[in-house]
């Protein structure tokens, strides 16, 4: 009563029934928490829904930074073609995948074995962990910078430590045939980051199982293919899914080491590298905008592959009832 | 009797010696891989201190003679521009996106985890989806964006997108708001507590190792950045360590000496961080790849 007596008094004249703006503790609680999220709701239409759908429009049109024009599916007609002279995106996917599809296996084997090393309470775990994990936290450019002094073909560590068993050491990253292979090698130098991912899965382990396991005569081998992987299959999951969103995105170290250009003879021009040259050296803004939406097709394809064959091979506890999404 | 236990006890010796052995391989392949890790950066360090005839020369001069500390100052004094400069700029852009990561997403994470809230459970799997998007694909209209804003040559592109939010972030900080009790949040309220005070006087301070992980993988990453700063800044008096650094490479692709010393000195803050707070560093990792 007192809110309408208010309110009265407030209005001059004739009486105004002002709304009764009380509001319930539910109520209270949903306003703020969209007044809460408002930067991220307003972070996501400016710079991620509106782009991409603008984006998807622009992939329509022959645009640069001044002039627009409506052309259809020319682009993409351009970009599926074979003319190298027209389109390098063959080029460009094969090259990426080459890398992708070597480097995402050794990478996660590399870590996964340094992981299994490590979780068997070894001295100086901690030690060991930060040094794998350390090429990780070094800036792209300047690991992409060391691994070309590495792989120089006349002065450099790795064919010098070659010649010294006798192998006439490749010209590495300036020869279009090993080219990539460095590449793939460079990527190695940075399996720590996985090596730390699998570490914590598998010391998530109850060390009940494979003591039950141990009681009733398994062995180690045994032990691993029965309790390791299907416990740890989650989080290769994990780093399965990341590591091809991240690994097809490589840009920095090709830019690095090719000089912006993806040479020799095209054997270094990534996908990305390319996109970068076409919408911000080439300003053809509209291809490039086809490139995007292709390369985000391809990699959602890649996403919902995993994500679908997953309930055949990773395991999950009884937690997915519980799981709070 | 005797001939029982005789058996017995080689057998536990023989256990006792595998194990033993077992652990020294282990640790043979290990220092071998950490070996492998650590060679490349000896080498990097090396060659920033070489004399320039040491630097190309086959085989290899492992031990600088004389040691070169004067390539530091040449290599720093190489560019047209103050070398605190990039240092400043790269500064100025990690601590800005620490400030705006930690602002925003400690909130709206707090909004995701705590507060009951219509199409919460679809707004926050939208946060989580956008985090696979590849950003190639929103790259070019915020390009054609901004430089219509006349943002090109600026910081704005790249600090204001750090103040919206980061989906990665939001998870990380739900994850940890997740194990705080609810039971914290229950007897605030009947203390009479408001939803800010609630985040404010008792998340907020329980969240600060989470924060303190959003803080450190902010500053590394925008200090290691790249792709963005190299398209959105073009003037050398703009230019972070990472950008001077590519800069350094196109104009002088064989100075292997100053390159060495340039980004040895990129790699420095990060790895400081590192080291210091890698607790922190290993406890974010773990939290965001094995309960994801």
């Amino acid at each position: 009563m007192t809110t309408s007596a208010e309110a009265g008094r407030r209005a001059e004249g004739p009486r105004v029934r002002w709304p009764r703006f009380k509001l319930t503790q539910p109520q209270r609680e949903e306003i703020t928490a969209y007044i809460l999220i408002s930067p991220w709701i307003i972070g996501f239409l400016w710079f991620t829904l509106g782009p991409m759908l603008t984006s998807l429009g622009l992939s329509f049109t022959e645009t640069d930074l001044f002039t627009s024009e409506f052309v259809g599916f020319a682009n993409y007609e351009r970009l599926l073609s074979t003319d190298v002279t027209l389109s390098l995106f063959w080029k460009a996917l094969y090259n990426t995948a080459y890398y992708v599809f070597l480097s995402i296996p050794l990478t996660m084997l590399v870590g996964f074995v340094i992981a299994l090393l490590l979780n068997q309470n070894i001295r100086g775990q901690s030690a060991y962990r930060i040094l794998y994990y350390l090429p990780s936290v070094i800036p792209g450019i300047a690991s992409a910078l060391l691994w070309l002094w590495l792989f120089n073909p006349e002065f450099g560590i790795i064919n010098w430590l070659l010649s010294l068993v006798g192998i006439a050491g490749p010209r590495w990253l300036y020869d279009p045939k090993t080219a990539k292979l460095a590449l793939v090698i460079m990527s190695l130098w940075g399996a720590g980051g996985n090596m730390l991912v699998f570490l914590a899965g598998l010391q998530g382990i109850p060390t009940q199982l494979y003591e039950a396991a141990t009681i009733d005569g398994a062995n180690a081998w045994r032990r691993f293919v029965h309790i390791t992987l299907p416990m740890i299959s989650p989080t290769l999951f994990f780093v399965l899914v990341t590591n091809i969103i991240q690994y097809f995105q490589i840009f920095t170290t090709v830019y690095v080491v090719s000089d912006g250009q993806g040479g020799p003879a095209n054997s270094t021009m990534m996908y990305v590298l390319w996109l970068y040259l076409l919408a911000f050296r080439q300003f053809r803004m509209g291809f490039a905008s086809a490139l995007a939406w292709v390369f985000f097709i391809v990699i959602m394809l890649f996403t919902v592959l995993i994500f679908r064959s997953s309930s055949a091979w990773v395991y999950y506890e009884t937690e997915i009832g519980e799981g709070r999404l | 009797m005797s001939d029982t236990t005789v058996p017995i006890r080689t057998l536990r010796q023989s256990k006792k010696w595998n194990e033993r052995l077992q652990a020294i391989l282990t640790h043979v392949v290990l220092l071998i891989g950490a070996l492998i890790v650590m060679v490349p950066l000896a080498w990097m360090l090396s060659t920033s201190l070489k004399p320039p005839k040491q630097v190309q020369k086959f085989p290899p001069v492992w031990i600088p003679n004389p040691v070169m500390f004067s390539n530091y100052v040449r290599a720093v004094t190489i560019f047209p521009v103050p070398f605190w400069v990039f240092v400043r700029n790269s500064l100025f852009l990690s601590l800005s996106n620490v400030v705006g990561s930690v602002m925003s997403n400690s909130l709206v994470a707090f909004a995701f985890a705590r507060l009951r809230f219509r199409g919460s459970r679809i707004l926050f799997l939208v946060a989580l989806s956008s985090m696979m998007l590849p950003q190639q694909v929103t790259m070019i209209p915020l390009f054609i964006l901004f430089s219509k804003l006349g943002w090109v040559n600026t910081y704005k592109p790249l600090i204001i997108p750090q103040f919206l939010c980061n989906a990665y972030f939001i998870f990380l900080m739900r994850q940890f708001y997740a194990t705080i009790p609810r039971e914290l949040d229950d007897a605030a309220k009947i203390d009479g507590c408001s939803i800010l005070g609630l985040f404010f006087r008792i998340m907020l301070p329980l969240a600060k190792p989470a924060i303190g992980i959003m803080a450190i993988f902010e500053f590394t990453g925008s200090w290691n950045w790249f792709l963005w700063p190299l398209i959105y800044l073009s003037k050398m008096e703009t230019f972070p360590l990472a950008i001077a650094l590519q800069q350094l490479r196109a104009a002088h692709g064989v100075l292997w000496s100053e390159l060495m010393v340039v980004s040895f000195i990129a790699m420095l803050p990060p790895l400081v961080l590192f080291f210091i707070a890698q607790k922190t560093y290993i406890q974010g990792i773990v939290m965001t790849g094995v309960k994801g």
